[in-house]
C-alpha cells in the first residue's frame, strides 16, 4: 500500500501537470487548490477519476468535496482512509 | 423592518472591501450615439468630453447606421414597441421567425432560436439537452455566460487547457462512456483575441463522437471571409453542431442572442430553456435594426474588409512603436503593460488625450497580466487610428514603456 508520501508525490506531480499553467508557480503538498484557484470546481472531476484509477478506490460525492480535495495533504488522508477501508 | 442597520452595515463593509480591492466598478455615461466619436462625462459630473472609442464591440461599425436606425424606425412603426407575452403564449411576431431564417441561412446550420441576450442563450442551452448521463468539457477561459449555464445543467463537468487539443483528446477519452459528449469553446476569446483551432476540434469531436459548441459572439459579423464567424475561418461550416451568438456586438449592437445549430437541438431549446420559455424575447424594434444589418453585410463584405484592414494597422503602428501585443489576427487588441496600476494609470491619461480605451487586471485577467484592451471597428478612420497612436505613444513615453 502506498505512504502518505508517496501518495502525495504522486499527486502533487499530477496536479502540477493537469492544472498549473505557470511553470514558476510554487506548488506545496500544502498549498490550497480549491480555494487558492489553481483546480476550479468544473475540473475537480478529473482529480478525481485520476484518483480512482490510479488507487483503484471509488470516493463517494458526498467524500468528494472542495473541502476534502483542497489540499495535497488532505487529499492523502482521504485516499488512505479509502485503501484502508478497502484492504 | 427586515434590512435592518447590521444588514446594511454588512453589504457596505462588502462594497468598502471591492473598493479596496481596486475591483469595484463604475460608469462612464455616454451623452451620444455610440460610434467611433463619442462625448463622454468622466468623472461624473464633468463636462462631456470628446474621446475617440477604442474599447466597444462596434466592430463593423453599425451601431447607429443610418439605414439600420431608419429599419428600426419602420419597425418600431409597424410592429409596435413591446409584446407583453413570451413567445409561445402571444409574443412571437412574423419578424422575429423571419430573423431565425436569416441567421440559419447567414451562419449555414439547420435552425435557430431566439433568445433575450447571449448570455441568457448560454445560461439556457446545456440545461435544455443534456442530462445526467452526459458530459461537458469546456476550455478553460470561456466566457462567464458559459460557466452559468454549465452551472445549471446536471451533467457532468470537466476542463480541457485553453485550445489545448492534446489535453481535449485525454478528456475525450477520459470520458469516452458518457452517452453525449459536448467539447464547449468561445470562438474568439475576448480578453486575449486568439481564435482556437476549430478544424482540429472538428476532427477530435468526428473521431471522439462528441458534439461541438462554439460561442462566436465576438466573431460572427466579421471573422471568416464572409464574416460568417470563426466556423468559416477554420472551414467547417456545418460541422458545429451549436453556435451561440450575439447581436449585441458586430450585428447592430442592441441586445438579444440566439442558439442555432442542429435542428433538433434547436427545438429542444424551443421546448425545455428557461431564457426562452420565461422571459420575453428581442423588441420588435431591434429586430428589425437586425434584419437591416444582415441585409447589409450579406450583400457586401466592405466592412468587415476594412474592419481585418483597421486592424492590421493598428497592429503594425503598435507594433513599430514597441508596445507589446498579444498576437492574433482578431479586431481585439490587448497591449500588454503586465502592471494593475500601470494599466489604470495608462488608460486614465490616454482619456485625457482623447483616447477611451480601459485597463483589465486581475482577476479578469491573470496576474502579472495587465493590458489596455483595445477594440477596433469598421467605424474608425485611418485618422483616428493614427490619434490614437499619437496617444499611447505619448503615454507610452511618460511612464517609459515603449523603445
Amino acid at each position: 500500500m502506498a505512504t502518505a508520501k508517496e501518495i502525495c508525490d504522486t499527486v502533487l506531480k499530477y496536479v502540477k501537470d493537469e492544472y498549473v499553467e505557470d511553470e514558476d508557480q510554487e506548488l506545496t503538498c500544502r498549498t490550497p487548490l480549491i480555494s487558492g484557484g489553481i483546480v476550479d470546481s468544473f475540473s475537480m472531476v478529473s482529480l478525481k477519476r485520476f484518483l480512482e484509477n490510479k488507487y483503484k478506490i471509488q470516493i463517494p460525492d458526498a467524500q468528494a468535496t472542495p473541502e476534502a480535495f483542497d489540499t495535497v495533504d488532505k487529499i492523502a488522508v482521504l485516499v488512505q482512509s479509502l485503501t484502508d477501508r478497502k484492504n | 423592518m427586515a434590512f435592518t442597520d447590521a444588514v446594511r452595515s454588512g453589504f457596505q463593509k462588502e462594497l468598502e472591501g471591492l473598493r479596496a480591492a481596486g475591483i469595484f466598478k463604475t460608469e462612464r455615461f455616454i451623452h451620444s450615439a455610440q460610434a467611433a466619436d463619442i462625448e463622454v462625462e468622466f468623472p461624473a459630473g464633468a463636462a462631456p468630453k470628446k474621446v475617440v472609442n477604442m474599447c466597444a464591440n462596434n466592430y463593423l461599425g453599425l451601431s447607429s447606421h443610418p439605414e439600420v436606425v431608419a429599419a428600426a424606425h419602420a419597425g418600431l412603426d409597424s410592429r409596435g414597441y413591446g409584446m407583453s407575452s413570451v413567445r409561445f403564449i402571444c409574443g412571437t411576431q412574423d419578424i422575429h421567425r423571419e430573423l431565425e431564417g436569416r441567421m440559419t441561412e447567414f451562419l449555414g446550420t439547420e435552425d435557430t432560436i431566439l433568445f433575450p441576450s447571449c448570455m441568457d442563450a448560454n445560461a439556457g442551452v446545456f440545461e435544455a439537452i443534456l442530462n445526467e448521463s452526459d458530459v461537458m468539457i469546456s476550455d478553460r477561459l470561456v466566457h462567464a455566460s458559459i460557466i452559468d449555464g454549465i452551472r445549471l445543467c446536471k451533467a457532468e463537468r470537466d476542463t480541457f487547457k485553453h485550445a489545448d487539443m492534446e489535453h481535449l483528446e485525454s478528456k475525450l477519452e477520459l470520458h469516452a462512456a458518457r452517452r453525449l459528449k459536448v467539447v464547449i469553446t468561445d470562438g474568439v476569446f475576448s480578453m486575449d483575441g486568439d481564435t482556437p483551432p476549430l478544424d482540429e476540434m472538428s476532427r477530435l469531436c468526428e473521431k471522439r463522437g462528441a458534439l461541438l459548441f462554439v460561442d462566436d459572439s465576438h466573431s460572427t459579423g466579421f471573422i471568416g471571409r464572409t464574416g460568417r464567424g470563426t466556423h468559416e475561418k477554420y472551414g467547417v461550416v456545418g460541422k458545429v453542431d451549436i453556435i451561440t451568438t450575439t447581436f449585441g456586438k458586430a450585428l447592430g449592437g442592441a441586445s438579444g442572442g440566439c442558439v442555432s445549430g442542429r435542428r433538433e437541438l434547436v427545438e429542444m431549446c424551443r421546448q425545455r430553456a428557461r431564457p426562452y420559455l420565461f422571459s420575453n424575447t428581442i423588441a420588435p424594434v431591434v429586430v428589425a435594426g437586425v434584419l437591416r444589418v444582415l441585409d447589409l453585410i450579406s450583400k457586401s463584405t466592405e466592412r468587415r474588409d476594412k474592419l481585418e484592414k483597421n486592424a492590421a494597422y493598428w497592429r503594425k503602428g503598435l507594433t513599430s512603436a514597441g508596445f507589446v501585443l498579444k498576437e492574433g489576427d482578431t479586431p481585439i487588441v490587448p497591449v500588454m503593460l503586465f502592471n494593475a496600476k500601470l494599466s489604470q494609470d495608462f488608460s486614465r491619461d490616454l482619456f485625457e488625450e482623447g483616447i477611451y480605451a480601459v485597463g483589465f487586471f486581475f482577476p479578469v485577467v491573470p496576474k502579472g497580466a495587465a493590458r489596455i484592451r483595445t477594440q477596433i471597428s469598421a467605424g474608425h478612420e485611418t485618422s483616428h487610428l493614427d490619434k490614437a497612436l499619437s496617444a499611447f505613444i505619448k503615454v507610452g513615453k511618460k511612464y517609459e514603456i515603449h523603445r
